[in-house]
């Protein structure tokens, strides 16, 4: 017997399209968390250098460990919000466990082990809250309003992602240099968003169902969702090679690589929303495998020769557009293939598929842009994402195909 | 619980953590302004200058008692140098992204220039004769580093108001022949009193080295392998400088002693956490600053021959230069 044969998804009583104000809420918590989280990794490096006299170099190390702590507690959070049926519990252990982290970087003084020891806590913190989160803006959306609604959560996350560093530069500069005022107010922040994650998100006890113990991995739709988003991960470089690719193409100053990130985070902002729309009128998989087939228009635009401007912010803003594609996209199509009393589980496998994949990708590029330089390596990924593309495309008749 | 109430309870509480963060951002941003500012005199000798960690600035001591009463400056520095009444401090700017201003200051810390560049600032050196100024600066995206992160050093031409952005055009030869450029970090100048050569440490292939470079022919060589951030002594004829001597990733190296004259080397006792391009006391002694477990950085000086243990000179401080 499959899960989801036996099971169906239980509709939260609400018709119509506009987005639930506990949608909303849960927005609200990740833009604010995301402020305090990117004030911290902003000024880490800066903290590590001129506060701490060390070298960035010597928490490099501790990269394999973040992703997989990152994995391990992801798929941790997923299950016990299952299983205890408190996906709000959970999320709000992982907020709080990120917001305390940062009052304990101070704690850490200079020690390298302590250090890493607070931002693994930190990424056990946000490994928890993730599909219980987003198990919970499934269950506060229709069929049809899915990807609308994890478009407004992730628009509204990327915007609290970008606000954070601009506050904690200009806390530096008012502060000549106070690194625990910008903890500090890290942590006060991190803990209005608990507040508002605790007052504000309500949840409707997700069914409990006699066949829950059904594993998940033996539903066949679900492991086709899992098997292509991991195959996807694999073929996608990471972010900051696609802005060292464009630094080597351009060769503009320096001074503006920081900016690259900010100018993809804007497309992604601004994208999330329409794209979460067009999801859930023309399909979730179609948007996603689109999603792809933008990216594969940045790999080739990164290896055209044209040094144009036009091609560098074309370029950023495709960048964009393939998480607006992708990323809440992904998530409510997962949302559409699991029920609810499983949904925590299968977020955070999918989840950690794609990025153990993406992890996996990263490494390899890494290996080819050395033996074979950046050229023949993106070559190389461009191909592997052509053939992973076109081959779903062929068996798209297959997937599942949206409810509404 | 009522939607009123739930929006008083998260009012109050949000009006209570905005309190804290406020409270404490004026404290840190009090504690880094002391009342009183002293005037610093760069051209009287039998000083050392240096960053007060609990403010921030430049401050000076009396080398004959480095413990006692410290002037401190106004300019708050992330690194600070002076050599020849000449002093370069490299200040914290805002902005969107991690950048600083190399300020060069004259005797009397008044502001000469002022550039911006990127990165966070890490080591700063004015030459012997106040001619050149150069930083280091940990820049992201620079080239295609493992970590993420290299460097990128900057040579100031003061007299003739001329500013090398990346010495990485500098055209570099290791034995005899040249290498290329694409792979190469140049950080941790020292100027020779000359005024016409530096050295400084470079990275390529994986290892690093101690390079000659001269600055009218832009041209470099490389003299030894395992050496970084070196320092030259007042005359000319030895180098401190950082060798990798364990893969602990937490305390890597130790201080070297090179003589440029007969080629001997040999190891500072108890300098194996120095993580600092050290400084010149005087001719028989180097200081340096080291970080406690508690992330509070002192200075520290160790004589360069003989086996005596380091001494600590400056409690509380960084980025020391004597004048």
């Amino acid at each position: 017997m499959y899960l989801a044969s036996t099971v169906r998804p239980t509709p939260t009583v609400r018709t119509g399209t506009k987005v639930a104000g506990t949608v909303l809420a849960l927005g609200t918590v990740s833009l604010i968390t995301d402020v305090s989280a990117e004030m911290v990794t902003a000024v880490l490096p800066l903290y590590f250098v001129v506060g701490l006299g060390l070298s960035p170099l010597q928490l490099g190390f501790l990269d394999g460990l973040y992703t997989g702590a990152s994995a391990l507690s992801r798929l941790a959070g997923g299950h016990l919000a299952d299983r205890w049926r408190r996906r709000k519990a959970v999320a709000t252990g992982g907020y709080a466990t990120s917001a305390v982290t940062k009052v304990l970087l101070l704690l850490a003084g200079s020690s390298v082990p302590a250090l890493g020891a607070v931002l693994v806590a930190d990424r056990v913190g946000k490994g928890l809250r993730t599909a219980p989160r987003d198990a919970l803006i499934a269950a506060n959306s229709t069929p049809a309003t899915m990807g609308r609604s994890f478009g407004v959560h992730r628009a509204m996350d990327t915007a609290g992602a970008l606000l954070g560093p601009l506050l904690a530069f200009a806390l530096l500069w008012f502060t000549t240099g106070a690194y625990d005022a910008v903890f500090v107010t890290s942590a006060c922040i991190a803990l209005a968003g608990v507040m508002v994650l605790v007052l504000f998100v309500r949840e409707q006890r997700a069914p409990a169902i006699a066949t829950q113990r059904v594993p998940l991995l033996r539903d066949r739709r679900f492991r086709r969702v899992c098997v292509r988003s991991t195959a996807l991960g694999l073929v996608t470089i990471g972010d900051a090679f696609v802005f060292l690719l464009l630094q080597q193409r351009f060769g503009f100053d320096i001074a503006l690589f920081p900016l690259l990130p900010l100018v993809s985070a804007l497309s992604f902002l601004l994208l999330a929303v329409p794209l979460g729309r067009l999801a859930d009128r023309l399909g979730r998989w179609q948007i996603f495998i689109g999603g792809y087939l933008i990216l594969a228009a940045v790999y080739t635009l990164l290896l055209t020769t044209v040094a144009s401007p036009v091609v560098l912010i074309g370029c950023l803003i495709l960048h964009g557009a393939f998480y607006a594609a992708t990323d809440g996209v992904l998530a409510a199509a997962v949302a559409e293939v699991v029920p609810e009393s499983a949904r925590a589980t299968g977020l955070a496998i999918v989840a950690t598929g794609q990025s153990l994949g993406r992890f996996a990708a990263t490494i390899a590029f890494g290996a080819m842009w050395t033996w074979w330089g950046p050229n023949r390596a993106l070559t190389v990924m461009l191909g592997l994402l052509a053939v992973a593309v076109v081959a779903m495309s062929l068996t798209r008749q297959r997937l599942p195909q949206d409810a509404s | 619980m009522s939607s009123r109430k739930r929006f008083g309870t998260l009012a109050a509480v949000g009006v209570l953590l905005a309190t804290v963060a406020v409270a404490y951002t004026v404290q840190a941003a009090n504690r880094a302004a002391p009342a009183d500012v002293t005037a610093i005199d760069l051209a009287q000798p039998g000083q050392i200058l240096f960053r007060d960690t609990a403010s921030g600035r430049a401050a000076a001591v009396a080398i004959g008692d480095p413990g006692g009463p410290r002037s401190v400056s106004a300019w708050a520095c992330d690194r600070v140098y002076a050599a020849a009444a000449t002093a370069v401090c490299l200040q914290p700017t805002a902005g969107l992204t991690p950048a600083f201003a190399a300020v060069v200051l004259d005797r009397y810390l008044a502001e000469v220039s002022r550039a911006r560049h990127p990165g966070i600032p890490n080591r700063a050196r004015v030459g012997s004769g106040g001619s050149h100024v150069a930083f280091t600066a940990f820049v992201t995206g620079h080239s295609y580093a493992k970590e993420g992160f290299s460097t990128r050093t900057s040579i100031v031409d003061i007299a003739n108001n001329r500013t090398y952005g990346d010495i990485e055009t500098l055209q570099i030869y290791h034995e005899g022949r040249k290498i290329s450029t694409l792979d190469v970090n140049l950080w941790g100048v020292t100027f020779a009193a000359d005024g016409k050569r530096f050295y400084a440490s470079m990275s390529t292939g994986g290892k690093t080295y101690l390079v000659e470079a001269d600055i009218a022919t832009w041209e470099a060589r490389t003299l030894r392998e395992n050496a970084e951030c070196p320092s030259l002594s007042p005359d000319g004829h030895h180098i401190v400088f950082k060798k990798r001597v364990s893969d602990d990733g937490a305390r890597p190296w130790q201080l070297y002693v090179l003589d440029l004259r007969s080629r001997a080397e040999w190891a500072l006792p108890s300098t194996l956490n120095v993580d600092d391009q050290a400084a010149w006391l005087d001719e028989k002694t180097v200081m340096y600053s080291l970080l406690r477990e508690d992330g509070g950085t002192d200075i520290w000086a160790s004589a360069v021959t003989g086996q005596s243990p380091p001494k600590l000179l400056i409690a509380n401080a960084s980025s020391p230069s004597v004048l």
